[in-house]
């Protein structure tokens, strides 16, 4: 269910870094836990955001969660099929429906996070 | 709200049960020069005859004057279907519809409200009203910021000067900048040539009105175009409703705001009237206030509730985007109630006789400005201002806003507004005083 090749933070994102991008997204079990997700909020391409802090919302039926950065970075791409199509998100959480590609600016950060396995074990599923 | 009356024992036991000796005892801890150490000024109890017989003499005293004040506050007729259908209980005391399965009339009527508001302004989405028409400027302003991400506002000065109040209000204790561009002194339209100039790559919105402060028809399309160019968006704000049974609705603009009052509501001293924000589809996550939209409910009937709610402060906290929580439900049901009377066909005709009689009055005046008009227009008096309407409220006339007031440059000019109610023979007065050497 959760990728090795992806880390995870504590609040339910997940990054998949390529050479010196980071792709962002959230994890099955946060899409699970928001329910049918209805709009999604994501910064401007160009825009520069910061580890722990909101970089856009998830909008589900029953609530509105902030997306927080699991890494720095300056925002090279949005997933712009989310704008049409946000039940993507409930679909392939870890896959077709990313968020946003970032270019990252302190690639250490990525020790930082956890491992599936750890994130697995966060999530008492061990 | 219900008044629960408390005796004398009931006060007894209530200080009683926190530790008070008496009622000062509760207060001692206040400090002596803010507390008020005698009874209330207040009339002993009287009968209900004598409270009525009160009000009845303090009425006769005001009279029912003819008024030609507009600026914002317009005497138009108030159909009587209005007051009878906002008097039933089940919307006089009706709380916020946030339980769709016991408020299908409340909702119904929002999502009606919002349906002709909509058609009028030539907006696809309107929200369930917001405070006035006043405090709707700002909270454009705020949505325009929160679309481009930019926070500088552009406002002509021929908008509203209280609205321009309210709206720096507004802007004094949050990253908002706001800077006013001048009109024309000839046409009293917006100075295009003054708004481009005051355009920069930072501007959020262009605020303008129309008809504007003094009347005058605006050009929504060529504002629309300036505010495009530089990557803002156009607000548009009206005060004058009725305006909009007969001028082009300002679908140029990416946001429409203004003030209902004109629809049945009455002037009551300033309020409670009934503002509105609509806008294109595309801004409608950046909308503030309430919406109530159409579905379907479990047997597959038409229905309504509250829908978007997650933009709103009870849902989103410190992220909403707007702290206005609550809309005008009772005050806008009036306005409802009217546009449903009037119909599109019957708020043109209402339109065509307010434009009518006011170019009656225009006609016989050395006009200010030459912009075309609507209902209001600014004409200046040969004799002193002041000395023209102390004259007119002699003969029972309310005559028109020195504009000195809020433009010192237009000391000695009068607004004057004409609707529906005027009469020939009232306007023909206005005019002979205006004009008298």
């Amino acid at each position: 269910m959760y990728p090795d090749n992806l880390r995870y933070t504590k609040e339910h994102e997940w990054v998949k870094v390529e050479g010196a991008t980071g792709t962002i997204g959230i994890t099955d079990h946060a899409q699970k836990e928001l329910g049918d997700i209805v709009y999604v909020d994501l910064p401007k391409v160009g825009a520069v955001v910061e580890t722990g802090k909101s970089l856009g919302s998830v909008e589900s039926v029953k609530a509105v969660s902030e997306i927080y950065a699991p890494v720095s970075g300056e925002v090279l791409e949005i997933n712009a099929m989310l704008s049409a199509s946000p039940e993507k998100l409930n679909e392939d959480p870890h896959g077709e429906a990313w968020l946003v590609k970032v270019k990252l600016s302190s690639p250490d950060e990525i020790n930082q996070l956890m491992s599936a396995a750890d994130y697995r074990k966060h999530l008492g599923e061990a | 709200m219900r008044y629960l009356p408390k005796s004398d024992a009931e006060r007894r036991q209530m200080l009683d049960e926190i530790g008070a000796r008496s009622l000062d005892d509760l207060f001692a801890h206040l400090p002596e020069p803010v507390r008020l150490n005698r009874a209330l000024d207040i009339a002993p109890g009287r009968s209900e005859y004598e409270i009525v017989d009160y009000f009845n003499k303090l009425g006769a005293q005001c009279g029912n004057y003819p008024s030609f004040l507009g600026a914002g506050v317009y005497r138009h007729y108030r159909p009587v279907l209005c007051d009878v259908v906002v008097s039933r209980g089940e919307f006089l005391t009706s709380y916020t519809p946030y339980q769709a399965e016991i408020a299908q009339g409340s909702l119904t009527t929002i999502f009606e409200f919002q349906t002709m508001v909509c058609q009028l302004t030539g907006m696809d989405v309107a929200n369930a009203s917001m405070y006035d028409g006043s405090t709707a400027v700002p909270e454009a302003a705020l949505m325009a910021m929160r679309v481009t991400g930019r926070e500088r506002i552009v406002v002509a000065r021929a908008v509203h000067p209280e609205y321009r109040a309210v709206l720096d209000t507004n802007a004094r204790n949050r990253e908002m900048s706001v800077v006013e561009f001048a009109y024309d002194a000839s046409t009293g339209l917006s100075d295009l040539a003054a708004l481009e100039a005051a355009m920069d790559n930072q501007t959020a919105a262009v605020i303008m009105q129309s008809p504007n402060f003094f009347g005058g028809v605006e050009s929504v399309k060529a504002a629309a175009e300036i505010a495009h160019k530089h990557g803002a968006l156009l607000v548009l704000v009206f005060t004058e409703a009725v305006s909009l049974g007969l001028l082009k609705p300002p679908c140029e603009a990416d946001i429409v705001c203004g003030e209902l009052q004109s629809f049945a509501i009455s002037p009551s001293y300033g309020g409670p009237f009934a503002g509105v924000i609509a806008t294109k589809e595309k801004f409608l996550r950046q909308m503030p206030g309430r919406l109530a939209g159409q579905t379907k409910d479990s047997n597959g009937n038409r229905a309504f509730c509250l829908t978007l709610s997650t933009r709103e402060q009870h849902i989103r906290r410190e992220k909403a985007t707007s702290n206005i929580c609550t809309n005008q439900a009772l005050i806008a049901l009036m306005a409802t109630v009217f546009m449903t009377v009037y119909g599109k066909k019957g708020l043109r005709e209402l339109a065509t006789q307010n434009l009518s009689k006011a170019h009656y009055l225009g006609g016989q005046l050395a006009r200010k400005f030459s912009a075309p008009y609507f209902n209001e227009l600014v004409a200046t008096p040969r004799r002193a201002a002041g000395l023209v309407n102390d004259e007119l409220l002699g003969q029972g006339i309310v005559g028109g806003l020195d504009l000195g007031r809020f433009y010192p440059e237009l000391s000695g000019s009068l607004l004057l507004c004409a609707t529906e109610m005027s009469q020939r023979a009232d306007m023909d007065k206005v005019a002979e005083a205006i004009n008298r050497a």
